[in-house]
């Protein structure tokens, strides 16, 4: 593969003899450390073990539910699955994940040594890690409603007043409030982290139009988690108030009120959607130029769709709540804003498009992963906009409809560029590349569980099913549907155990990368794999949004043009 | 009725979609327990289908043409394997290519916006004729009470209402209030789902023109048995419903036959939960008995109102509805015929 003349020469440093430390050492090193490379990593495989549980979660109710008055599974486990599932990945899994690529390549694409706050960033991480640890040990410390061996089984959005002491006696929803709240903290850390990072440590020479795409798009996630955690922690903590010090904010039977839970948390809970799916997007705006052999297209219009999506997500969040009895004039009103927020979306799929217009497309595993990505996004979309007609959604929500729609946002949009995006940077972190083979395998096996659930899933929402049942009668004609996406389950696991068996294997017996595998474009290529702890040991200098390129191409470098 | 106009593919595909549905569906059971959202039979349902099938015609169309696009974009520009190495030529965007997809989903959107407006109105805003019904649904973990205000009687799980003919409009003003938690009465056939919340008070009306049985049950998250939270709609012909509000009108039925049964819900913790009238048992918490046996189904529509669930019920409701809120009545077991016999005699 080509490799880029370095715009900077390592210092040659004496190897460190890592593995001739003992191994209290080793491990001190990584609890102690500042290093946002390694907080990135460990962001990451804390949130790839909160997957495979959040996961595993998953294929309990699934097994469930594939068949119709299965007994596999109490309905009080059930309960406890679906929160439990729902909570874990969107705090514990996706959250620290997207966390965990901006922590490491944010530094590095932007010019700099470190984050802007490296001690922050290591109490950020620490403290995301705290709150899940409390969450699960709600399943040894959470005795209450059902005895010992108890977990939250209040749903992962704990609608008012089930969250009540009245309704839910002993500590599991507890554990669901702290957990939540403490992690909260680490995100808000992160966040401002991120974003000082990316308006402060910028390399001479990037401008913000200079900026590569993931930069932006993560900073403006920054701005989104700084925005909407607060409503989200005061919401906690009203609910820790009412539930130990006789609050009444959300305690119906003395005059408080559930539907101001509601608003609070979709207040919190539709920007987290973006907060999650831009740093998606920003996986996916990196790889497809790559892959396509051009640059991004219509660079500026993605900032400013990027943006403009920010700004709307701050305005939608009630289109969680058209069934709870809102105005007519309401419901209007937030059928117009989330089916506004199509059109910056929409603009980010044409984009990306007409990046691979005219392009050479090279079907590399991370590129397989982004053309699936597109599609799928498109149709996670297209049902959004069916859900956002208010009176459609009256039908729909809370059905299969639903959490088949959001499936499709979470995993066919966001898993997929995770994924997309582990191929993609697994030689810059590990300095080996990924096996392509078995990369195939997984993003076929992936690809066909994924559809064969979530295509599928769809349909018993149509037919009358609702969310968070722990069985139906077989004459409800919804079996045969739930057989199928359960089945499609098999698959997702197989394609996740192959990765996971690729990402250990390649550790250790991968090809070795060398700087630049993919002849790519953004400065983290132009430095040595895995990065030395400085990352650059000269400041890089950049002309243009693509410096590799310039380097690569003097005859025709990208400044002249932009 | 179509006068929104959608493709003919797009109501080829739904068609198919509900006639797959309603051969899975009708395999025979319980209750004709069809919850299809594509076979609507009362306005407002009508009033959502017509809109869903012009979003999912647009949705169609917008998919088609995009996915076609990446397709083709695929095909057409990957690597060949005769490559001559070079990169291709380098464009950075398109100032008219940008407008155009900002402007054409900005009018896409605009007509989605009043094609939903339009709705959200007729159905919010509807205004009722004097001959409405009123009729009160409060929800509790987790079955329905029925408050028939302008009758005088409260049923449980099974809402009665006349069918509401064009020439001669009946419709149904429902109020969702709720006794606990946050419910959602969800009929997929008549109506769109409106949640019961505590605290509050929300309404929502159905017109059912076709009689029939119609299955819903609650779509809001309310606690362990939410899943066994169903409810019908029996839809009658004005006879048939005015014979049965005349019915449930009547006090409750009495018999020397089953006067132990009688005395032993009166004595037991029964009479904490239930109400049958013109007896000393008036609770509230539970499902109002009065005429328990014009009800076809227990449980909240779980199970088939025959001697034998009622005496299951009784003992161990957990057999049935694991987490109800019924306790397990622990009586000796000639206590339990006794009690039965007298449910038995409630018409």
């Amino acid at each position: 593969m080509f490799d880029a003349q370095p715009l900077s020469p390592p210092i040659v440093v004496t190897p460190e003899q890592e593995s001739a430390k003992p191994l209290f050492d080793r491990v001190h090193e990584w609890i102690v450390t500042v290093d946002h490379k390694r907080l990135g990593l460990m962001y990451f495989c804390y949130g790839i073990v909160f997957l495979v549980i959040g996961g595993i979660e998953a294929s309990i109710m699934r097994a469930q539910l594939a068949v119709a008055n299965n007994h596999l599974v109490s309905p009080e486990t059930f309960n406890r699955m679906f929160t439990m599932h729902g909570t874990t990945m969107i705090f514990f899994a996706a959250m620290p994940i997207v966390f965990g690529f901006a922590n490491y390549f944010m530094p590095l694409m932007v010019g700099a040594r470190d984050m802007a706050f490296p001690r922050l960033n290591a109490w950020s991480f620490w403290m995301s890690a705290l709150g899940g640890i409390i969450l699960y040990f709600s399943f040894i410390g959470g005795s209450g409603l059902y005895g010992v061996g108890s977990a939250p089984d209040v749903g992962w959005f704990a609608y008012a007043p089930l969250t009540s002491r009245a309704f839910s006696v002993g500590h599991s929803t507890d554990y669901w409030i702290i957990g939540i709240l403490v992690s909260g903290f680490g995100s808000i850390g992160t966040a401002l982290n991120v974003l000082t990072t990316m308006l402060t440590m910028r390399c001479p020479g990037m401008t913000l139009k200079r900026m590569p795409l993931f930069a932006w798009m993560n900073g403006v996630m920054a701005v989104l988690v700084l925005v909407a955690l607060g409503p989200l922690t005061a919401a906690q903590l009203m609910l820790l108030i009412d539930r130990y010090l006789g609050g009444h904010f959300f305690d119906t039977q003395a005059g408080g009120s559930a539907v101001i839970w509601m608003h609070f948390f979709w207040i919190f809970g539709h920007p987290e959607v973006y907060i999650l799916v831009l740093p998606a997007f920003a996986i996916v705006s990196e790889v497809i130029p790559v892959f396509s052999r051009k640059p991004i297209f219509g660079y500026s219009v993605m900032v400013a769709a990027t943006v403009t999506i920010a700004f709307i997500s701050l305005g939608v969040w009630a289109h969680h709540m058209f069934t709870v009895g809102m105005t007519s004039y309401a419901n209007a009103f937030f059928v117009a804003s989330t089916a506004a927020i199509a059109v910056p979306t929409g603009i980010k799929i044409f984009n990306w498009l007409g990046t691979m217009w005219g392009g050479k497309i090279r079907f590399a595993v991370p590129m397989l992963f982004c053309i699936a990505f597109l599609g799928q996004f498109l149709i996670a979309g297209l049902t959004g906009i069916m859900l956002a007609a208010a009176p459609f959604d009256w039908q729909l929500a809370n059905s299969y409809f639903v959490i088949a729609h959001f499936h499709y946002v979470i995993l066919g949009g966001i898993v997929f560029a995770v994924f997309a995006g582990s191929y993609y940077w697994y030689p810059k972190v590990i300095g080996r590349m990924l096996d392509e083979n078995l990369g195939k395998w997984h993003f076929w096996l992936f690809l066909i569980g994924f559809h064969l659930t979530f295509d599928f899933m769809h349909i018993p929402g149509l037919l009358g099913m609702p969310r968070r049942i722990y069985t139906y009668e077989p004459a409800r004609g919804w079996d045969i549907w739930n057989l199928i996406v359960s089945i499609g389950v098999i698959f997702q696991v197989a394609g996740v155990a192959v990765w996971a068996f690729n990402v250990v294997w390649s550790y250790f017996k991968g090809r070795v990368a060398g700087n630049d595998p993919w002849d790519a474009w953004t400065l983290e290529w132009s430095t040595s794999s895995p990065p030395p702890v400085y990352n650059f040991a000269t400041l890089p200098v950049v002309h243009s949004r693509r410096p590799l390129w310039d380097l690569k191409h003097p005859e025709d470098p990208d400044w002249k043009y932009e | 009725m179509h006068r929104l106009g959608c493709s003919l593919s797009t109501r080829a595909t739904l068609a198919i979609i509900s006639i797959c549905a309603t051969k899975v569906a009708s395999a025979g059971s319980l209750l004709s327990p069809q919850t299809n959202i594509f076979s609507p039979v009362s306005t407002p349902a009508h009033e959502i289908y017509h809109l869903s099938l012009f979003v999912l015609a647009i949705c169609a169309a917008i998919f088609v043409v995009v996915f076609s696009l990446i397709v083709y974009a695929v095909v057409k520009y990957r690597l060949r394997p005769l490559d001559d190495g070079r990169e291709p030529p380098q464009i950075y965007g398109s100032n008219q290519v940008e407008i155009a997809w900002t402007v054409i989903p900005i009018l896409i959107v605009v007509v989605l916006f009043l094609a939903a407006a339009r709705v959200i109105h007729a159905v919010q805003d509807a205004q009722f004729p004097p001959s409405a019904l009123e009729v009160t649904a409060v929800g509790h973990q987790f079955w329905w009470e029925f408050r028939y205000q302008g009758y005088g009687f409260i049923t449980a799980n099974e809402l009665h209402v006349p069918v509401s003919e064009t020439g001669h409009p009946i419709p149904t003003h429902i109020t969702l209030l709720s006794a606990d938690v946050a419910h959602s009465f969800w009929v997929p056939r008549l109506a769109g789902k409106t949640d019961l919340i505590p605290n509050r008070r929300n309404e929502m009306w159905i017109d059912p023109h076709v009689a029939g049985t119609y299955v819903g049950q609650c779509a809001q998250y309310c606690g362990t048995e939410h899943a066994k939270m169903l409810l019908t709609v029996d839809v009658e012909s004005r006879e048939d419903f005015e014979r049965w509000v005349q019915a449930q009108k009547s006090a409750a039925a009495v018999s020397d036959q089953v006067a132990a049964g009688r005395q032993i819900f009166e004595t037991t913790a029964c009479v904490n939960c239930h109400t049958i009238t013109g007896t000393a048992a008036n609770g509230k918490f539970g499902p109002d008995l009065t005429h328990l046996m014009s009800r076809k189904t227990i449980a909240a529509g779980v199970v088939e109102n025959t001697e034998e669930n009622l005496r299951l019920w009784v003992t161990s409701p957990d057999a049935i509805k694991p987490g109800a809120l019924m306790p397990a009545m622990q009586l000796p077991k000639q206590d339990i015929d006794s009690l039965v016999a007298y449910l038995m005699s409630l018409h």
